[in-house]
């Protein structure tokens, strides 16, 4: 029995069909087509609008959509859409892997705009190291990070501590006290604030880590008390950061003395715990809502018309927003010249610059992190912050500062 | 000399917060065997009613104090009516009840009053520091002390002193001959859910200002509740004050030799230890079967 000539042709065309219908990227040689067509391109956009951070990152959430829907009435990214495709991912890390999977492999975004916490951000890298997509990551954060596939467009440790250590040095005098929430964030902050302490005369007399959620500090201001110490260095997060600041006023201790120097206390952390508990405490940080500048003007305006009178912007919000227009700038440097990629808009991303509300900003080549322009400020009773201090530079990322034998290139983690 | 007073000071500050918080807990676990998982949500919207009547009304910590206390505790005589009543002798059932009913509470605060954190002013009146045996404390919390030795006074003078303690006292020891003495045990046991049920809001409205206020911070409270409890003898309200001061002297200690992590996990290493050896609990009060 020999195979006759129909018999193969049918065969070969049931092989063709289900190829044609199962594995179409096969048929259609320009598969990226997928991500930019009918003068739409889709956006994922990922924060938790439930559970525990739920409160801060609905305002990412918000920042981001304005920042999109502002760039659609002006015409658009290259004259095209940007079509946001929002998920919620419950606060959840294994939830954000999930969804940033659907907003990658189904929707098939270009690039997705999330994450608040390290945690969530870790839990999507390999999602989009394996898909070669990008992430694009709007928060402060401890740093030590080298991937192609995410853009950091938050403060690094150097960028919030290099002019804010020798000033509080100067001012206040060289012994700190540090204490932060027991997690990587404020450990990591703290090994490169040491560098700097020992670089500028500073000495640390105790270093004290909190459970996360911890809300009795009489023992921690107990020691505060005894070793008296010029600076408190807080990177104290969550509904700590209000605990230790109602209790630290209330045992009598004055910040016009022995003030606390944050890095993680913003607006929002201030309306939570009340302005005269904050009253005269530091942070360092790129951006602050009263930051007199035209972008920042129109900014806030345009956020208070949105989403009501009271909402406000903060230094986590503020990247949210610009890091919008960083990726419209870059599919408009793609142009007719190739394809709307993740891989073509990381490229066309690097030296990408704009005024943003905290300044001129710009993506670093080498390492995809952001040059930013650090503050020093106040807090005030009035809920407010008033800036003491702003760079006469911007600042350069260098996510491996506390590291001096580790760099990020575009080669990636270079060691030695 | 002075630290050794400052860290004593410190320890009765954490212990006073911890009575306020278990003291509660102590009289609905303690008399009526009912294992409350609800009761950090008791201490959780006693902080959120004091933050809502100053919001709203602007009333200040004292005034609101006393609505607090009629308020939660009349939200713990209707729970008592409408579920744990129907629940006694099924202590499994009551847990899930109960757990049940503290996320139902979290979850209308969250939709009421929505998820982010809150902040109760304190008394101006009291938010100095004062000098307390030549160390200086802050004065709220002085006022925590005192206002928990007056709570604790008020509760014993309650159970032992007047009819209504001795009517709870005999339906604990055995509600069949109580009730055959005329004792309407239902009625006692609504009025005794709802006192505890009022102490712990009150204990939320007295910490709110010192700590953040959010739909979850009864997490947190009714774990410390239990081991005060448990470690001090579940009917014995001595055992109670006796349990509070040493793990507040405890953790004052540890956290301030080591840090507050280590002494978290000390302490619960000391009390698994102590209830290995003695599962009654420090103090116990002999109860006739």
């Amino acid at each position: 029995m020999g195979i006759n000539r129909r018999i193969f042709l049918r065969g070969t065309a049931a092989v063709g069909a289900g190829v044609s219908v199962g594995f179409p990227h096969i048929w259609i040689k320009n598969a990226d087509l997928a991500y930019a067509q009918n003068g739409e391109i889709k956006v994922g956009v990922l924060f938790s609008l439930t559970g525990t951070t739920a409160i801060v990152e609905d305002s990412l959430n918000k920042a981001t959509l304005l920042a999109i829907e502002e760039i659609n009435a002006a015409g658009g990214a290259a004259g095209m859409k940007i079509v946001p495709i929002v998920e919620d991912p419950a606060s959840d890390p294994a939830t954000f892997a999930d969804k940033a999977r659907k907003l990658v492999v189904s929707d098939k975004a270009v690039s997705v705009f999330g994450s608040y916490t390290s945690a969530s951000r870790k839990a999507v890298l390999p999602v989009f190291e394996r898909r070669n997509n990008l992430y694009w990551y709007p928060t402060l954060y401890e740093g030590r990070e080298c991937s192609k596939n995410v853009i950091y467009t938050g403060a690094v440790p150097n960028q919030q501590q290099d002019e804010f250590i020798p000033w509080l040095i100067q001012k206040f005098g060289p012994k700190f006290f540090m204490i932060g929430s027991n997690y990587i964030y404020p450990k990591e902050e703290n090994n490169y604030a040491r560098l700097l302490l020992a670089k500028h005369g500073g000495e640390v007399v105790n270093e004290e880590y909190v459970p996360l959620g911890h809300s009795e500090f009489s023992s921690v201001i107990n020691k505060i008390k005894s070793t008296q110490p010029n600076v408190i260095f807080s990177t104290v997060v969550g509904d700590s950061v209000v605990a230790l600041h109602r209790q630290y006023r209330a045992a009598g201790l004055d910040p016009e003395k022995m003030p606390m120097a944050s890095l993680t206390t913003s607006e929002v952390e201030v309306a939570a715990m009340g302005g005269e508990a904050a009253a005269g405490h530091f942070t360092s940080a790129p951006y602050f809502m009263v930051h007199k500048s035209p972008e920042n003007e129109k900014f806030v305006a345009a956020y208070k018309a949105k989403y009501g009178a009271d909402s406000v912007t903060h230094f986590v919000s503020e990247p949210a927003y610009f890091q919008v227009y960083l990726f419209k700038q870059a599919i408009e440097k793609i142009g007719s010249a190739g394809d709307i990629t993740p891989e073509n808009i990381r490229e066309a991303a690097k030296d990408q610059e704009m005024v943003a509300p905290q300044g001129k900003v710009k993506i670093e080549r080498e390492n995809l992190h952001t040059w930013l322009w650090p503050k020093i400020a106040v807090a005030k009773s009035d809920g407010q912050f008033e800036v003491l201090k702003d760079s006469a530079e911007w600042m350069r990322p260098d996510p491996y500062s506390a590291y001096p034998n580790q760099k990020c290139t575009e080669a990636g983690l270079t060691e030695g | 000399m002075d630290f050794v007073v400052q860290q004593f000071v410190t320890g009765l500050s954490i212990g006073s917060i911890l009575l306020l918080v278990a003291l509660g807990l102590s009289i609905i676990y303690g008399s009526m065997g009912v294992i409350n998982m609800a009761h950090g949500e008791f201490i959780m919207l006693g902080a959120y009613g004091t933050w809502a009547l100053n919001a709203a009304f602007g009333l200040s910590l004292f005034p609101s104090l006393i609505v607090v206390f009629l308020g939660v505790g009349l939200i713990g005589a209707l729970i008592e009516l409408g579920v744990i009543r129907f629940l006694y002798k099924r202590t499994l059932d009551t847990i899930l009840a109960t757990w049940g009913i503290g996320v139902m509470l979290q979850q209308a605060i969250r939709l009421a009053a929505g998820g982010e954190l809150r902040y109760v002013q304190m008394p101006p009146s009291l938010s100095d520091s004062v000098s307390v045996l030549g160390t200086d404390v802050s004065a709220y919390r002085v006022f925590i002390f005192l206002a928990v030795a007056v709570l604790f006074g008020v509760t014993w003078f309650i159970l032992y002193r007047t009819s209504a303690g001795m009517k709870l006292r005999a339906v604990v020891q055995d509600p069949a001959i109580a009730s055959s003495f005329g004792i309407d045990a239902g009625r006692v046991r609504t009025l005794t859910f709802a006192y505890g049920a009022g102490l712990a809001g009150l204990a939320g409205a007295l910490v709110a200002p010192l700590k953040s206020v959010s739909p979850e911070m009864g997490a947190s409270y009714v774990v410390d509740a239990f081991f005060v409890v448990v470690l001090g003898g579940v009917q014995s309200l001595f055992g109670t004050v006796a349990s509070s001061f040493i793990l507040g002297q405890l953790t004052g200690a540890l956290a301030f030799w080591q840090n507050d992590t280590v002494a978290k996990a000390l302490v619960l290493v000391v009390i698994v230890v102590l209830i290995r050896f003695r599962p009654q609990g420090l103090f116990v009060t002999r109860v006739r079967t």
